[in-house]
Formats: structure tokens, sequence, C-alpha cells
């Protein structure tokens, strides 16, 4: 249900009187989710330094971008789609082959293709690229709904799992891609951690304004439609088919973007990038964060990167067991989300 | 007529959902369909719809055969207010409007079309802001008869329009129904279990019965025999061993 945010004079009365202000936001838990992670992430960051900061909100720009691109999906059409990290696969490869330069002859895997081009020009590709392979899959997948759409999303993600690692000759499979090129303006090379998080910053900023227009718009509002009734959307004179069709592309360019900017930051992609895994987390900050809500996403993903993150720094866990330990918080975060708050942090709708 | 089946069958594999059944609506007229459960009465309009799979015969508008997919039949002037009313509970009473012609792209015409329903709806002018989740079951049935107005229909299906709903929402929903077809000159073909309330209004009368058409005529014709209650009590021997559900 929605809430209409209180007025500036209500504010400003409220900020004047603190204990009437905490007496009528002691029940209100999205308020309380959005200044614990807030000040969670300040506070980390000014313990960890700039150096850290400034390399946790890459991290944090990239999931962001997916989680707000796949929110798209699953939150405001009704799409559980848990296959979205292939097409982040598809966006890094792309940007990987296009402007990697390394010279593979060498090398046990024989040559692929180089193509050495800027970054700036693989990015669009990588989105168009990432963009036409979701048009294939959603025309196939357009028959299929709830949790069948689930099974077929997973198989996307099992087979471009699987392609990225056995098509050798273009991925080099488990070897990776190496030296991936840097974004470039010029002479100017984005090659510190704080240009790169800039650039991720300013895609993310892009991507999240796309959804926003997106969600608010007249096209939004008949996917809101779909999601709550695909029959009467139909009946209304909306071809669900083709608008579903549609934001599933859109959110795949988005991914393929975020691809796009991760492979370019790492400057090395390999298969393991793009593991099912990668897909459950980033389905479970959408969760995490709430349904059919842009800034639930990007609290999600900011809840997300600050636990990865943060563990790595608790004194009684010892480093080899960080990643696992992660998964494993990260689970049973989510039982307890679906048990006491099914609608997310944020969000307005249980799954 | 109008809108019109003319020997119409609907199957679901095995079973007979409507058999070479035959009617219609005229300009301007309220045709009643009534018949008990599992009859074919709300199958009846998902033929027009295309939401069921018509096996033989063929739905006419305007004489034509009508072949349009089920999301094109709006946009051909006929607009079709579901069972269990199904309004968008996530969205606000006035999104939910809109939604009925949002696919015209003409803001004007939209806002114009919502002047008029809002005007024709008190109380959706009163909970205009409100999400449709905080409505009763009776407004929300006003919302999604409003919301099917906004299509401007030549024809407005309506299916068991006071299912669920109290005896005194009942009254008023019959009330808004026959006010539409009466002020506005909307043609209603209206698929309903209450029938002593919509042979009130009706101007023509179908009784249906195991997929079949047993009876059609004037709402008069319908109380001056007996058919309805040998339809209800099981008496006529209609389609005997097939099952209509």
């Amino acid at each position: 249900m929605l809430t209409r945010p209180p007025s500036w004079q209500r504010l400003s009365e409220l900020a004047r009187n603190p204990l009437q202000a905490f007496a009528l936001s002691r029940n209100n838990v999205e308020l309380w989710a959005n200044l614990l992670i807030i000040t969670f992430a300040v506070v980390f960051m000014l313990w960890k330094g700039a150096t850290f900061a400034v390399t946790l909100g890459t991290v944090f720009a990239i999931w962001a971008m997916l989680s707000v691109s796949l929110n798209l999906v699953v939150g405001f059409t009704g799409l559980l789609s848990i296959g979205h990290i292939g097409f982040f696969g598809v966006g890094a490869y792309t940007v990987a082959i296009l402007t990697s330069t390394t010279a593979y002859e060498n090398l046990r895997t024989g040559a692929i293709p180089t193509f050495g081009w800027p970054f700036f020009a693989a990015l669009p590709v990588a989105a168009i690229a990432a963009g036409l392979v979701a048009l294939l899959v959603g025309i196939a997948f357009n028959r299929f709904r709830d949790d069948i759409y689930v099974l077929v999303s997973f198989g996307f993600a099992i087979i471009s799992f699987n392609v990225f690692l056995n098509l050798r000759g273009i991925t080099r499979g488990a070897f990776g891609i190496h030296d991936v090129a840097r974004p470039q303006i010029g002479s100017w090379v984005f090659d510190t951690e704080l240009e790169l998080m800039l650039m991720a910053m300013a895609l993310m900023v892009i991507v999240v304004g796309i959804s926003w227009f997106i969600v608010s718009s007249s096209f939004g509002r008949v996917l809101t439609a779909i999601r709550e009734d695909e029959q009467v959307a139909e009946v209304f004179g909306y071809h669900a088919s083709h608008y579903k069709l549609a934001v599933w592309v859109i959110s795949a360019m988005m991914a393929g973007v975020a691809g796009g900017m991760f492979s370019s930051w790492t400057t090395f992609i390999d298969p393991n990038s793009f593991i099912l895994l990668e897909s459950v987390l980033l389905v479970s900050i959408v969760i995490l964060g709430g349904l059919a809500t842009i800034w639930g996403s990007l609290l999600g993903a900011l809840a997300f990167v600050l636990l990865e993150e943060g563990m790595r720094f608790l004194p009684f866990l010892p480093q080899e067991y960080v990643g696992q330990a992660r998964q494993v918080v990260l689970g049973i975060l989510l039982v307890l989300l679906m048990v006491f708050r099914p609608q997310g942090l944020v969000g307005r709708y249980k799954l | 007529m109008i809108l019109e089946l003319r020997e119409v069958s609907v199957h679901f594999g095995a079973v007979v959902a409507l058999e070479r059944v035959t009617l219609g609506v005229g300009r301007g007229e309220l045709a009643a369909v009534m018949g008990p459960n599992g009859a074919g009465k709300s199958t009846v309009l998902k033929a027009i719809m295309g939401l069921a799979p018509v096996v033989g015969g063929q739905v006419f508008w305007r004489g034509t055969p009508l072949v349009a997919a089920t999301h094109d039949i709006v946009k051909q002037g006929i607009s079709f207010v579901p069972q269990g009313r199904r309004v968008f509970t996530h969205l606000s009473v006035i999104e939910n409007l809109e939604l009925g012609c949002l696919y015209l792209n003409d803001r004007a015409e939209q806002a114009r079309r919502l002047e008029s329903v809002l005007e024709l709806f008190p109380i959706l002018y009163e909970k205009r802001r409100d999400m449709a989740s905080q409505m009763s079951g009776g407004q929300q049935q006003m919302l999604a008869l409003g919301r099917g107005l906004m299509a401007n229909p030549e024809v407005l299906l309506l299916d068991e329009p006071t299912l669920g709903l109290a005896p005194i929402v009942v009254k008023e929903v019959f009330e808004k129904v026959h006010e539409i077809n009466e002020r506005l000159r909307t043609t209603i073909f209206v698929v309903e279990h209450n029938i002593k309330g919509v042979l009130d209004i009706a101007s023509r009368a179908y009784i249906l019965d195991k997929g079949r058409l047993v009876h059609s005529g004037t709402p008069q014709s319908v109380q001056d025999t007996s058919i309805l209650t040998d339809v209800f009590l099981g008496r006529l021997n209609v389609g005997e061993g097939e099952d209509t559900d």
C-alpha cells in the first residue's frame, strides 16, 4: 500500500520535536532500514578509508545496475527470472572481446579474434548484443509464466554459463580474456579506481533514470497491470506478450551495460563471474530491497555489498570461510525476510 | 443484431461448454443471459472476447465475423467487465480507470473520458486518489464498470456484475447498469445469476442450460413460462450426459 510522504512543513515540525518524530517513526520499518543501511555504509567507509570506499562504490554501482534492471522484470512486470546473469555475461564478453588486444596466439586455446575497439564504442554494442540475445530468448519465453518461467530462466542461466565456458574460439573458455580496455576519452584513460567508480556511477544514474522513466510512464502502468492480471490487461487492449518482451529486452540491455563496465573495471573475465549462484544472489538483492521499487533495489544492492565486504573484517571469521559465510548469512537473511517482511525492506508487493 | 453468436460451440477438450448457441444483442438493448451454474453463461462472453476456444460457428460484430485477437477487441468497440471485478488492486482508482483507455495515446481524450466516468460514478470521484485495494466489493464493482466505460464502448459485456455483493449493493449495481444503458445508450450484454434483478432491467433474455440455449425472448416471456423453474430444478432433458462446467 502506498503511503504519501509528509509535507516539508510537517517535516520541519518533526525536526523541531525529535521525541514526537521518534514516536511516529518507531514502527516505520522502511525508515529504519534506510537509516541503518546508509549509516552503516557511511561508518564503514569512514573506518576503512577513501580507497576502500571508492572500490566499494564501483561494486555497488554494478550490482545496483543489475538489481534495478532485474526489478523491472521481476518486480514491475511479475516475471521471476533467474537468468539475468546471462545478459550480464553477454555484455561483459562483448566488451572484453571487442576491446582486448592481447596476442592470444601464444596461449593454449589458440587464436580468438581481436578488434581493439575503444571501450565507449564497445559498450553500446554490448547493450545491443545483450538485447538481441534477450529478444531471441524472450520470444521463446513469452509463452511461459509463473513457475515454468522460473525454470526456463534457470535453464538460460545454465546454458549461458556453458556457452561462455565452451565457446572457446570466442570466449577462451576457462582461460578467460585479459587486458580488457579501460574507458578512454581522447588521451584521458579512466585508469584510477576513482575514475572507474565515477564512470560506473554515471552509468548507474543513466540506468536508474531510464528505469524511473519507464515505471513512471503509461508503459510502466501497463506493466503493473500485466503483473496484477495479465488476462484483464489483454482485455483492455494491451498485448501483454509485446510489453513483456519489450521490458525484458530493455532490462537485458541494462545488464549488458553493467557487464561491460564490470569487464572493463576488472580488465579480466572468465565464466566464473557468471555462474548461476550470482543470478540467485541478484534475485536475492531484488527481494531484499523490495519488489517494484527502484530505491529498494539500490538499497538492496548497498546492503548486499556492505554485507559481502563487511564480513571480510569480522575478527572471528577466518578468511578462507568468508565466501561461504556470505552465502549462509544472505540465505538466513532471506529466510527471515520471507517470514517477517515478505515485501522486502522498502517494497510494495510480496513475492 | 450488433453483436451475435451464430451456432457457436465451445469445447474444452472433451467438455462441452457451449453447443450450437445462437444469441445476440441489438443496438441500444440490454440482453441478459441466465442459467444455473455450469450452463455456459460466462463462456458466451469469453467466446466473444477470444478467451474460449470456439470450435464451431462464429461471432459476428456489426454483421461481419469478429476475428480480432483479445487485445484488439476493445479497440473495435467491445469492452469486457470480467467476473469477480478483477481491478488492479495496487493501483489507484484513477490509474485503474486510465488503464481502460491508455492505448489511445491521446491525453486530451483520456482526460475527457475520465471526467465523464467520474461524473457518472460519484463514489469513484470521491475515492479517486485511494488504492483500489482499499475499496469495498461494491465500490470495486463500480470501478470495474467505470474502467470498462473508459473505452467508450458500443457494447459493454458484463460477467456476473453482482456476484458476491450484499443485496443493497446488488440493487445499486443494477441501477447503475440500467443508467448506463438508458443514459449513455450503451448496448449491454450481461451474464447474471440474479434472475429477478436482471429481468427488471433487461430488454431481451436468454436462458442457457448445459451449454445449450433453451429459451430466448423478452423478459416477460421468461416470467410467463415455467422455463426458469424447469432449468433450475433440472426438469429439462437438455444434453443428457454432457458436463458443461
